[in-house]
């Protein structure tokens, strides 16, 4: 019971990390590997405005999400606009971008393991007689509301409708008059945002610590490339293989796997089905 | 008001066309021509240690030299081969280890460790690429993002090799000047040697990968296999600089996985000219002691390299190697248009 209910929060943790990733890849083709970096930028801007500004805790929640969309609108538009299209210059400057933000933040003295921000609720609910904090059930709360959020934002919106058709054929969206620029900068925005999101949801659970970063971008890709990059209910689904993988070794074999069953489990995957679990276009498979 | 508009016109010297064929040696100045910048970058790499001041610099050269080889074998796959690697740290701690073992286990001297590590290395950095080789692009650079990340796990998790403590008290070089000669020595020979594999029939095999793998597949050939013999070369030469480390500092430990051996080469391959083999290694000599100027900086340090690296990629995509041969292949004028 505890293995189910654990399984499913640690799961929904990391589709958080994923959606970011895999909004922006499904729309831009961009790989942005400077996802950690905003996911523990937006955690630290969070605690500044909270502790240092004292600014109520909801409002320094929404600020610091709107900060993070800007600086993804912005990585893009005074940088990977230019090397667009080139694979190599995209992951190189993209990655260069979140190792920048992240040792910037080290040593602007965000390191050590004293920052930490609040839960919502502090409380323990007991579900059966499993004990889990509220802040879990948050983040359960959370992922569901984001993923059926962004479900009805890409079938029913008119920007949202564009981003799709943006990432099925470029061409034919751009001959209808869809800005290629201005649906990358949206994604990047909006990908950034979720990134922020997952870190004002998930960081009360822990101390605040740069070198989470690292591991969430490890997350974030893992999850996407069992998936199959791009693809929306790949990630979800990624997550879920994942995150019981995950929970198993913890209690099985012994925490210290972890990463090791994610790595294992990323060249089966591809060595199998390239594509990803659930990806299923021909292209793709060309491609790697 | 008159708009003119102008741009730079660029043309070969008369000098670069004579000496582009086996004329080139029917005048002492043409093959000057030819000699000069090559002579100017083996004499200076080789006087470099008799100029440094102190054993400090001397130390920093050694350093250079290892991000130097790290870079050309970055270099060598991303241009040449076409696949990006994200981990050279994983050729430094593997090359590491494996002199690290057989120095303190087997008491070899760093005489047989090194060649030892370098093979030894080689093979088993191939082995572990060899699953992802089919991969392309972002799929492979994140292997290899994730192989640094992971093995130093491991080690940590089975408690092998020194665990988290490392392995201390490994010997070390006789002199500097043993330490000094041999990386300069082997980064010229790997310098050469890879300028001469890339125009080889295996080179144009390679270049045809980058270009267009399944057109190389549909001629008969089999990608995996040369792309194998590309990563075991350039893991040999990666396996060798973790090797020297080891015996540089008579210690191993899981900071050979580091960052630092990952992202450094990648800024001075973007600094240095990419595709261009001894762009990189110019790169390496000009970043690695701008980075020791910065130690005093601590985290800092990362952060100048990324703002060069993207600035670099963005603004001069070219670098300075580049830039250098056009100046000294061409002359420029402004022209009216």
């Amino acid at each position: 019971m505890s293995i189910l209910i654990y399984g499913i929060v640690n799961s929904l943790v990391l589709a958080l990390f994923a959606v970011g990733f895999t909004l922006v890849y499904g729309v831009s083709r961009l790989p942005n590997f400077a996802h950690g970096a905003l996911y523990i930028l937006t955690g630290f801007v969070t605690w500044s405005f909270f502790n240092s500004l004292g600014l109520n805790y909801a409002l320094s929640i929404v600020l610091s999400l709107i900060i993070t969309a800007l600086i993804g609108a912005v990585i893009y538009r005074l940088i990977l606009i230019r090397v667009r299209g080139m694979e190599a210059s995209e992951i190189i400057a993209s990655f260069a971008i979140g190792l920048a933000i992240m040792e910037g933040l080290r040593w602007s003295g965000f390191a050590g393991g004293f920052y930490a921000v609040p839960p919502f609720i502090d409380r323990v609910v007991h579900i059966g007689d499993v004990p889990i904090d509220s802040q879990r059930l948050i983040i359960v709360g959370v992922a569901l509301v984001v993923v059926a959020l962004l479900w009805v934002f890409t079938h029913y919106t008119k920007i949202g409708l564009a981003l799709r058709a943006i990432a099925q054929h470029e061409r034919a969206a751009m001959m209808l008059g869809i800005d290629s620029d201005l649906t990358a900068i949206v994604s990047l925005a909006l990908g950034s945002a979720l990134a922020g999101l997952a870190a004002v949801a998930i960081l009360p659970l822990g101390l605040i610590n740069v070198e989470t970063g690292y591991s969430v971008l490890v997350y974030a890709i893992a999850v996407c490339i069992i998936g199959g990059l791009g693809s929306w209910p790949g990630a979800v689904m990624g997550a879920f293989v994942l995150g019981f993988a995950q929970i198993l070794t913890v209690r099985f074999i012994g925490a210290q796997w972890q990463m090791v069953v994610i790595f294992v489990a990323i060249i089966v995957v591809l060595l199998v089905r390239p594509s990803g679990l659930f990806g299923k276009q021909k292209e793709l498979e060309e491609r790697v | 008001m008159q708009l003119t508009t102008r741009r730079k016109e660029r043309l070969d010297r008369g000098i670069k066309v004579r000496t582009s064929g086996i004329y080139a040696v029917s005048s002492l100045r043409e093959i000057a021509y030819l000699v000069t910048p090559r002579a100017i970058l083996i004499v200076g790499l080789l006087i470099l240690p008799l100029v440094m001041p102190n054993m400090y610099w001397q130390r920093v050269i050694c350093i250079t030299g290892i991000f130097a080889l790290l870079a050309l074998v970055f270099d060598f796959l991303a241009d040449y081969v076409g696949i990006i690697s994200l981990g050279g740290a994983l050729y430094v701690g593997v090359g590491g280890y494996v002199a690290g073992i057989c120095n303190s286990s087997l008491g070899l001297s760093p005489a047989l460790t090194i060649p030892i590590a370098t093979l030894a290395g080689a093979v088993i950095c191939t082995l572990l690429l060899l699953p992802c080789l089919p991969l392309r692009g972002i799929y492979f650079a994140i292997i290899t993002l994730m192989y640094p990340l992971v093995l130093p796990r491991i080690i940590e998790a089975l408690h092998i090799f020194g665990g988290t403590e490392g392995m201390a008290a490994l010997s070390t070089f006789p002199n500097i000047w043993v330490s000094l000669y041999l990386i300069i020595v082997v980064l010229l020979i790997a310098l050469f040697a890879l300028r001469r594999l890339v125009n080889t029939d295996m080179g144009l095999v390679l270049h045809g990968i980058k270009d267009n793998d399944q057109a190389v597949r549909a001629s008969g050939m089999n990608i995996t296999w040369y792309k194998a013999r590309a990563v075991f070369i350039a893991s040999a030469i990666g396996c060798f600089a973790g090797a020297y480390l080891t015996h540089l500092y008579g210690w191993v430990g899981l900071s050979l996985f580091g960052l630092d051996f990952s992202i450094l080469p990648i800024a001075a391959f973007v600094l240095g000219g990419p595709g261009t083999l001894v762009g990189p290694v110019i790169g390496a000599f000009i970043l690695t002691p701008l980075s020791e100027a910065l130690r005093a900086f601590g985290p800092l340090r990362i952060v100048v390299y990324c703002i060069i690296l993207v600035g670099f990629i963005v603004f001069r995509p070219e670098g300075l190697m580049k830039f250098l041969q056009r100046k000294y292949h061409q002359f420029e004028r402004w022209a009216e248009v």
